[in-house]
């Protein structure tokens, strides 16, 4: 079993962040795992993409080409990878910011307004987490709890400010109905 | 097993490098191997070594030699222009027969080139990585596992036969994570640094180290013995790593990153009945030419893939003597081929065995 997932969006989403956690998880329950971020001026602004393979065997390629899941933060993300997504694959998509909407009748959709919820609950910046929050609902791909243990994990004791925040945003995102 | 940590392949060798003694690092930034120098400048001072960056890839690389001239393990890194400018400085560190650890993380050239992943310094790490008669060790991982477990085999082999050795990395294994595992591996016995010149105390003869012989026969004589030492490493030192090849009708032939894709190609086309397998050089120099030669008697094609325009092709077919039509796939300029494209040109091979 292999899943493949990338994550696309601006520089500042935290699309790295939020593809390091899934491989952290994935390493912790002794599964294969690579993690490929864009660098250089796109961790400036730019578009920013990573892919995240997950396996139970030896991972070839570290480059997603078809994704098994797409998450996509902004509208160049959309446009660009959505027709990549294999059939039977899984679109989550930030509909605060992608009004545009898949006419594939192939795939999955699930369309939360991640950046939105972020802000009505004064978590800006935590689009990103949200949006995991629903990916974890969405495929089952890791236990929640274990998840959220090994994210606050990462934490340092100078950010605990952030433990709560953190715990927040993976709640209202997995318990978003899309 | 140890415990696995998930970690760029940068930080990794960094971390290796640490772990296998290294106590001086001396660098200068450049995308995409910075996290190198990042890393050993918060990490060195903690285990009472030095991080050092220097002024320039020039002033970076003598003081590798120098440190290496008192006996202490040392590393610098750059990515392939930054190793351009290193190449005066490497050639007279191995004219001084000093062993340190280069790390060259690629991307694209000529020139400035760009900043996305390369293997275009294929023939600059093996042929000519500065002037006169020389080679380094070259080392080409092809995991974040092995950008740590090669790091160490880098500074062994350095020591051991007193020469520099490279790790010829990318910049999609510098910038990528995995899970890596340090668990510290048998260290074989390393000759002590007699030559080295750190001070005598009057208790023996001074030391010299030095690359400049005003005799040729004096200067021939240093290379011959260089030359006796490179032939035990290419009997000691070879390594590869071979997949399905037994029964393969066709025999890819990619290090680094590429064999990764390549990996992921071969096992789509064997689901589609094609007879395909893989050698990794695992060293790039000496090149694994005796797996190559035993392929020939059996496999049909060879198809080379690098990120470059075909650099390693030539290497092949010296190893296998020509034996066996050779062809090539790839792609530059940062630029990374995907499976698929590597599976088609499988397909389009297989089809011409065909007929």
């Amino acid at each position: 079993m292999t899943t493949k997932i990338l994550l696309a969006g601006f520089g500042g989403q935290g699309i790295l962040f939020a593809g390091k956690q899934l491989a952290k998880t994935a390493m912790y329950s002794d599964l294969q795992v690579s993690w490929l971020p864009s660098y250089g001026p796109e961790m400036r602004g730019g578009a920013a993409n990573c892919s995240v393979i997950i396996s139970e065997e030896e991972i070839g390629s570290p480059i997603v080409t078809a994704p098994d899941v797409l998450i996509a933060l902004n509208l160049p993300s959309f446009d660009k990878f959505e027709p990549a997504i294999v059939p039977g694959g899984l679109l989550i998509a930030d509909s605060t910011l992608i009004a545009k909407e898949s006419t594939r009748t192939d795939i999955r959709i699930c369309r939360i307004p991640a950046t939105g919820l972020a802000s009505e609950n004064g978590l800006d910046g935590f689009a990103n987490v949200i949006i995991l929050g629903q990916l974890l609902k969405q495929t089952g791909i890791f236990e929640y709890q274990k998840f959220l243990d090994l994210m606050i994990g990462g934490i340092p004791a100078a950010k605990a400010a952030l433990i709560e925040k953190n715990k927040r945003a993976l709640e209202i995102g997995y318990n978003y109905e899309a | 097993m140890g415990q696995k940590v998930l970690m760029k392949g940068n930080e990794a060798i960094a971390e290796a490098a640490i772990k296998n003694g290294c106590l001086h690092f001396f660098g200068y930034p450049i995308t995409p191997q910075t996290e190198i120098s990042e890393y050993m400048a918060k990490r060195m001072p903690k285990v009472g070594g030095l991080c050092l960056q220097a002024e320039s890839e020039v002033a970076a690389i003598n003081m590798v030699m120098g440190a290496a001239a008192s006996g202490t393990r040392v590393m610098t890194s750059s990515s392939s222009p930054g190793i351009s400018l290193k190449s005066e400085g490497i050639s007279y560190i191995v004219g001084c027969d000093l062993p340190c650890v280069i790390v060259n993380v690629q991307r694209g050239g000529p020139g400035l080139g760009g900043i996305q992943p390369s293997q275009a310094d294929y023939y600059q790490a093996t042929k000519a990585n500065g002037h006169g008669d020389l080679h380094l060790f070259v080392v080409a991982p092809a995991s974040v596992q092995e950008m740590a477990s090669l790091t160490g085999l880098a500074f062994d082999v350095a020591d051991k036969y007193r020469t520099p050795a490279m790790i010829l990395a990318d910049g999609a294994l510098g910038q990528m994570m995995e899970p890596v595992d340090f668990a510290v591996e048998e260290k074989t016995d390393l000759p002590e640094k007699t030559w080295a010149a750190n001070g005598h105390g009057g208790k023996r003869n001074k030391n010299i180290i030095n690359s400049l012989f005003m005799d040729p026969n004096d200067l021939e004589n240093s290379i011959k013995a260089r030359f006796a030492r490179y032939a035990e490493i290419e009997a000691n030192e070879t390594r590869w790593e071979e997949l399905m090849v037994d029964d393969a009708d066709i025999v890819i032939v990619a290090y680094g990153i590429t064999s990764r894709i390549c990996k992921t190609a071969i096992n789509a086309a064997r689901a589609k009945g094609i007879k395909v397998g893989l050698i990794r050089p695992i060293t790039l120099w000496p090149f694994p030419k005796a797996p190559l030669a035993k392929a020939a008697e059996t496999a049909k094609h060879f198809l080379v893939c690098e990120l470059n325009m075909g650099q390693m092709v030539d290497d092949v077919k010296v190893a296998i003597d020509c034996a066996r039509p050779v062809s090539f796939y790839g792609r530059t300029g940062g630029v990374m081929p995907s499976a698929e494209e590597v599976l088609a040109e499988i397909e389009k091979i297989a089809g011409g065995l065909a007929k």
